[in-house]
């Protein structure tokens, strides 16, 4: 029997790289030993992906993107008259949501231990590329169940295209397929959202991977374990990716989809977060709900927008700044000029630098799903200019830092 | 870090409760509701379809699916909810035209499937209770919770007819409530209870597999321990030689 | 690195009962996307079964009406056509429907309830590719060439030329291989059938 076997792979490897890329990427792919909490959200993310294509392929065999019959074949069809289908909805919706969570606290990991820096630069902007592809996603999905929200919702950001100068009118009609957003826009986002960006997710995620591999993993100690090999060549401070995190992620994945299925079974709508209450009304173009707010995980985004004033009229300044809050991000690498990697050894006023991030980031994002007042306005102003204060100011601030010193080895805290 | 995640947290607490405070929200009162209760339902469901389905339709809401969930028999349904005879398995269509209603109310009154998941059983509850005499609206009353709405006080024949408790706050009278002045055919507690029956169908409604949904949800969450127990073992296994 | 000595034999049944109870969650998982694939409700309402009043079908006469999709045909006969299928049983392929489909109550010569013989209700559905038979209850018809002069009634497939009688039952050497199909139906009374479902105590 295990003759056979070995023949069998010996046949496929002669053929086909299959021992190779298994031992490169998993049973001799050497990883820090020392992840911690933060390094499951990166295969969280891979399996939150796998819940979206396998839900999605068959929210898709019932959904019919038509005006006429989108809202009420998710919400008879798949909510009720096919068997279970309410749950894979549950599931897609719910995924929708986990996938910005876990992909925001696998960006904040990056932050906070350096990861971007070099030779990382490119997993980093890899990545920056996924959160703006998975952006796209969002968006147009958000549009496909045809309620209150998905319309308004979109109307508003299409018309964030239409606020460009000179060609913004043309673009946004163009963006449409029509002077609303009507059939032809609901087609095409269909269209989109279950076939165009998720090749390119899946394209951008193995290159993401890929990258990864070639300088290898980051850890919270920020070393580079590559530095100290020992006499095989393997690093000292690295375990083989299989098994030991393959069991690792497993329990990961495990605790992850108790609180997965917790929100599927008992708290789907999430209060009207995961799904909003007034996306359960049809879409209705002349009828605006009173309260427009985007999905939570566009609101930090949002209340950016917001909060630029716009300049002669024109909304552009606050299109400009919200692309921008994305782009900056880009740029990171580049920005910190702090050889120090982890936050572990950086000063302890940057470590208060970042926490003010995250407290302006969520700030933000609270900010979005609430309707604009002059003091709400005046604290996403504030929160706003921290935002880019916090990127642009960083060549500065972070070559005054006084590091403490970095371990040879890593760390197992 | 746990210092940092420490402050962190720290500060989140303390911006969304600013934030929260300055925040207000309309008051409803509380529908007492359960949809595990099928009496509660089938009295509802009686309501539901000698009322609201007059003049409103629930269009993703069939007949033979209401039968098996809230445990009637084809025969019950057929007779006592059924009133326009459509098959067993059709939707819930209005009695009323939609074309006729255009013409009554000036507006097609809403489509119901979904109104507990849209507007929130407390508002449907607070909203049914809340109409009040207005002699200056054609329809002769108004709402606490829907200004000026076009729909019938269809119960004020069982509520009895109710005057606006209006209280002055600096100088702008505000409606804070309803007082019965004339009672109806109930009780107001058997009011109360007849309303939250149909509170109770309409949030069924809404999501007609919401009760199995939970307790599906509880077998899961049993099964998702039991492999962390294996997986965690496992992982501890492999990871008790690293230092 | 790892100086602890590993139990293997623990380790083994880890390894194997976290997989199998992984493997039992995975196939728990399966079952509502393959049950999803399961005919919908709004698809069960339109296949529900079908009411008809029958009381209007003069002796000879044949009505189609629509059950899931399908046309099924409801055909009055005269006492005549009764007792040719008694008779033609010689020139047909399965003349007691062996292996053709119908419920137990119609699997006799007439194809019918014993109490109402001359009503027979069968699926339009020609058994060879699924095209519709004409009825032809006489010459009078442009397939007259194919019917042959002593003709008394029956069907006629204008697809591949398959020829049935009036219970449904294809003849010898056709394409068709069997019978027309029945399926489940009752008599609610004398003038009302309800097709795509059984009597109770049929």
């Amino acid at each position: 029997m295990g003759q056979r076997v070995n023949d069998l792979m010996g046949w496929v490897d002669a053929r086909f790289p299959l021992t190779k890329m298994w031992e490169e990427h998993l049973s001799k792919y050497y990883a820090p030993k020392n992840f911690n909490f933060w390094y499951f959200f990166g295969s969280l993310a891979i399996m939150v992906l796998v819940i979206q294509v396998l839900s999605g392929i068959f929210l898709a065999m019932f959904y019919k993107p038509d005006t006429a019959l989108a809202f009420q074949s998710v919400e008879m069809n798949i909510m009720r008259d096919v068997e279970w289908g309410w749950l894979i909805r549950y599931f897609h919706s719910t995924g929708a949501s986990a996938f910005f969570i876990v992909v925001y606290l696998h960006m904040f990991r990056g932050l906070i231990y350096g990861s971007y820096k070099k030779p990382r630069e490119l997993v980093w902007i890899f990545g920056v590329l996924i959160f703006l592809a998975l952006m796209a996603e969002g968006f147009m999905g958000y549009l496909l169940p045809w309620g209150q929200m998905s319309f308004w919702g979109a109307q508003v950001i299409i018309n964030l295209v239409s606020a460009i100068p000179f060609v913004g009118e043309d673009l946004g009609i163009w963006v449409r397929g029509d002077f609303v957003i009507g059939d032809a826009t609901l087609n095409r986002f269909f269209s989109l959202h279950i076939i165009a960006i998720p090749l390119i997710l899946i394209g951008l995620i193995v290159a993401h991977i890929i990258a990864l591999h070639e300088v290898g993993s980051n850890n919270p100690d920020g070393v580079e374990i590559k530095k100290n090999k020992d006499e095989n060549g393997i690093p000292r401070d690295g375990i083989p990716f299989h098994p030991y995190y393959s069991v690792k992620d497993i329990v990961g994945v495990v605790v992850f989809l108790m609180f997965f299925a917790g929100v599927v079974f008992f708290i789907p709508e999430m209060f009207g977060y995961f799904l909003e209450h007034a996306n359960f009304e049809p879409a209705n173009p002349l009828k605006t709900p009173e309260h427009i707010a985007p999905v939570w995980y566009f609101t930090p985004y949002y209340s950016i927008l917001r909060a630029v004033p716009s300049i002669a009229g024109s909304a552009f300044p606050g299109v400009i700044a919200m692309g921008a809050a994305i782009v900056v991000l880009f740029f990171l690498p580049w920005l910190d000029r702090n050889p120090v990697k982890s936050i572990r050894y950086r000063a302890g006023w940057y470590k208060i630098l970042v926490a003010l991030f995250v407290v302006a980031f969520i700030t933000l994002g609270y900010l979005g799903t609430k309707a604009p007042t002059d003091m709400r306005t005046l604290v996403a102003q504030i929160c706003t200019i921290y935002y880019f204060a916090f990127f642009l100011l960083m060549p500065f601030y972070t070559k005054m830092e006084t590091n403490k010193p970095v371990p040879e080895r890593v760390t197992m805290k | 870090m746990k210092k940092t995640i420490l402050i962190l947290l720290t500060f989140v607490a303390m911006t969304s409760t600013g934030l929260v405070l300055t925040s207000g929200g309309e008051h409803l009162e509380k529908a007492s509701i359960n949809v595990d209760d099928k009496a509660s339902l089938q009295r509802g469901v009686k309501v539901f379809t000698d009322y609201c389905l007059s003049c409103h339709s629930a269009k993703y809401v069939r007949f033979n699916r209401v039968a098996t969930d809230l445990g009637m028999t084809e025969e019950q349904v057929m007779g006592n909810l059924n009133h326009l005879g459509t098959k067993f398995g059709s939707t819930m269509t209005a009695v009323m035209t939609p074309e006729y209603a255009k013409q009554a109310f000036g507006a097609v009154p809403p489509d119901l499937s979904l109104v507990a998941r849209s507007r929130g059983v407390d508002w449907l509850y607070s909203y049914l209770k809340g109409f009040y005499a207005d002699p200056s609206k054609t329809t002769g009353h108004n709402n606490i919770v829907f200004k000026d709405v076009g729909m019938p006080n269809i119960f004020w024949k069982q509520e009895g007819v109710k005057k606006p408790l209006i209280e002055d706050h600096d100088g702008e009278k505000v409606i804070v409530g309803t007082e019965v002045v004339e009672q109806g055919t109930m009780t107001p507690e058997e009011f109360n209870a007849m309303i939250n029956d149909l509170v109770a169908y309409m949030s069924y409604m809404g999501e007609p597999n919401q009760s199995y949904r939970k307790s599906l949800g509880v077998y899961v969450l049993i099964f998702l321990v039991v492999l962390f127990g294996f997986a965690y073992a496992m992982k501890k296994d492999y990871w008790k030689g690293v230092h | 690195m790892s100086t602890d000595a590993v139990n293997n034999s623990k380790r083994r049944f880890l390894v194997v009962s976290t997989t199998v109870v992984g493997a039992i969650g995975a196939g728990f998982v399966a079952v509502p996307f393959i049950k999803s694939w399961k005919p919908s409700a709004k698809a069960l309402a339109a296949g529900a079964p079908v009411q008809v009043d029958i009381s209007k079908i003069e002796e000879g006469q044949m009505i189609t009406v629509e059950w899931r999709g399908k046309p099924v045909y409801v055909l009055n006969r005269t006492d005549e056509n009764i007792k040719v299928l008694e008779t033609d049983t010689e020139m047909l392929a399965d003349p007691d429907s062996e292996m053709s489909t119908q419920p137990d109550y119609c699997k006799n010569p007439t194809r019918s309830y014993d109490s109402h013989r001359k009503v027979i209700v069968m699926e339009g559905v020609c058994t060879h590719l699924g095209c519709a038979p004409k009825y032809v209850p006489d010459l009078n018809n442009p397939f007259a060439g194919s019917l042959g002069h002593d003709w008394k009634g029956g069907y006629f497939c204008p697809c591949h030329g398959s020829i049935y009688d009036l219970a449904g039952r294809v003849r010898k050497s056709m394409p068709a291989p069997k019978n027309l199909p029945i399926m489940p139906y009752y008599f609610k009374s004398d003038t009302v059938i309800l097709i795509g479902q059984d009597g109770s105590n049929a």
